[in-house]
């Protein structure tokens, strides 16, 4: 299938499942990394204005620090997140979702240097497009992903209604329909909802707002509701 | 079951399991759970969920507390039986030994070109400038000019931090740089092994050609043990990644490029000690101008003696002993 979820089935018999990231997001948490790291270079270069020449040669060595460990220290002690990464809700995982760790991380930010080539990350970009899973050359020699970290949903509150016993001949599927409709009351309109409990007006022979409420009702009896 | 009814019985489990995995900074508060229990239940939960069809929204909800608890279950601890001190004295050493043919081969696109574009531009006097601008060319000669009453610039502690800094961003970036190169089927860190060597040869011959001696090698002697060698180390460990891309034997290309890059990695750790020493060196040692200069050769050969027996020596009675 053309989509980029990647599952794992991890010792327990459960598949693992998680989108990766394609370049557009990665491209501008990197920017956003970009603009932070440059922002901490500029308040240390303020800082050690009064330092002289010495405080050029500390500025130095937080300059390399910055450029090559950066994303080391945010990936393994942040959960995989630097603060760029956070913004757009990624955060570099180990192929099996595991945690990326201090070795693989370290690769996959030395070799950064080789996917930036020969500008732009060029290289980087080409190997994200070539691969399945949209991994760049450092990603591929370290074992890693970048996937989207989901966030926590909110349980949803469902309407109130009189759960009501549905008909007898309703398939699994259409079952699966109504509880849906139930589910995402919230995200499609009203008038949307009623279209849609319309259209099977010649079963429960019921327009709008009741044909609406009938199959909350019964999507909500479904769920395991009794009156 | 009903899926209602599902939810009711497990929730309080899949609660506690969800503030336990939210409370994990501050230890104190933490209530005792065992989570390889909790997490089995949660996965054979999913499983059920899953298979009795119940809602996408339950399904989601378990996949993502599953996913939490897995990274925390999973998370991969270093086993730091042997640590960093048995790295340093017997790791390295072994990592580099176990992989002589990249490092021969290093060395040699290192010093070959060096060779050859040393004694080039001894003998010939223009053919410096193949490879410097003049004004290189200018700088480097009133750097290391006998003349001058103290090496390079005028230079106190300040000076001697701001060029540990240079040379810590400058030095070490090289040789990142050309390991790095490496994972692009070699061609990087081949590239910058050979540029490196072709630079450096043509000032040690230049430097020897206008007959600056005196001041050059002492400086050079010290950190050069340990900063030439590194970016032959950084160089092979680059060759490593290349050559699991080129020849990557009885694996798919990116299995073996997985598998080298750990290797790499046991020799690029060590590198990058040896860069933030040389980088000490050249700062706070190299550089003192008053030192005498047999005192700063003798130390120098002494540091490249050191050096070798490192890489020769140290950890083999420890690589005999499992072996057998």
């Amino acid at each position: 299938m053309l989509d980029t979820t990647y599952n794992v089935e991890t010792p327990e018999g459960i598949d693992l499942r998680a989108r990766a990231a394609g370049p557009v997001p990665r491209i501008l948490a990197y920017a956003v990394d970009v603009f932070y790291r440059s922002l901490i270079l500029a308040a240390i270069g303020l800082a050690l204005l009064f330092a002289g020449v010495a405080g050029i040669g500390i500025w130095l060595v937080c300059a390399f620090l910055l450029e090559w460990f950066y994303p080391v220290f945010f990936e393994v002690l942040r959960r995989g997140q630097t603060p760029g990464k956070k913004a757009f809700g990624l955060m570099v995982v180990n192929d099996n979702l595991t945690p990326v760790s201090w070795g693989a991380s370290f690769v996959r930010n030395l070799l950064r240097f080789a996917d930036f080539m020969p500008f732009a990350y060029a290289t980087g970009v080409i190997s994200m497009a070539l691969g399945r899973h949209f991994q760049r050359l450092g990603d591929l020699a370290a074992g890693t992903l970048v996937v989207y970290r989901e966030e926590e949903k909110a349980p949803v509150a469902l309407p109130d209604s009189t759960p009501l016993p549905p008909p007898q001949n309703l398939q699994q599927a259409d079952q699966q329909a109504l509880v849906s409709l139930l589910e995402r009351h919230d995200d499609l309109s009203e008038a949307r909802q009623r279209e849609l409990a319309n259209l099977l007006e010649p079963m429960t022979r019921k327009r709008d707002n009741e044909a609406l409420a009938y199959l909350r009702s019964v999507g909500s009896w479904l769920l395991g509701g009794r009156g | 079951m009903k899926q209602r009814d599902f939810e009711n019985r497990y929730r309080d489990s899949w609660d506690q399991l969800e503030a336990w995995l939210r409370a994990d900074s501050n230890k104190a508060e933490t209530a005792v759970l065992d989570l390889p229990a909790a997490y089995r239940s949660l996965c054979q939960q999913l499983a059920m969920a899953k298979e009795r069809q119940y809602t996408n929204r339950l399904i989601d909800h378990l996949n993502q507390l599953v996913m939490s608890a897995h990274h925390r279950v999973y998370r991969q601890e270093t086993l730091r039986r042997k640590g960093w001190l048995h790295y340093l004295l017997a790791g390295f050493p072994q990592a580099v030994r176990a992989n002589s043919r990249a490092v021969i081969l290093a060395s040699a696109l290192f010093l070959l070109p060096g060779l050859i574009l040393g004694i080039g531009t001894y003998n010939n006097d223009a053919l410096v400038y193949a490879v410097m601008s003049p004004e290189q060319v200018m700088g480097f000669e009133s750097m290391y000019d006998p003349g001058n009453r103290v090496l390079g610039r005028e230079r106190d502690s300040d000076t001697d931090l701001f060029m540990f800094g240079f040379y810590i961003k400058n030095n070490i970036g090289i040789a990142f740089r050309t390991f790095a190169g490496g994972v692009l089927f070699g061609l990087g860190s081949i590239f910058f092994l050979v540029f490196n060597g072709i630079y450096i040869g043509a000032a040690f011959g230049h430097i020897t050609r206008v007959g600056f001696v005196s001041t050059f090698y002492p400086f050079v002697i010290g950190h050069g043990a340990f900063e030439l060698t590194a970016i032959v180390l950084a160089g092979a460990a680059g060759l490593i990644l290349g050559r699991s891309l080129v020849d990557p034997g009885q694996h798919r290309r990116t299995v073996a490029l997985r598998l080298a890059s750990v290797e790499a990695m046991k020799i690029m750790y060590g590198t990058f000690l040896m860069l933030v020493i040389a980088a000490f060196l050249e700062a706070f040692w190299s550089s003192s101008s008053s030192t005498p200069i047999a005192l700063k050769l003798g130390v120098g050969t002494a540091l490249w003696l050191l050096v070798f027996a490192y890489f020769i020596l140290a950890g083999r009675k420890e690589g005999a002993a499992s072996a057998s």
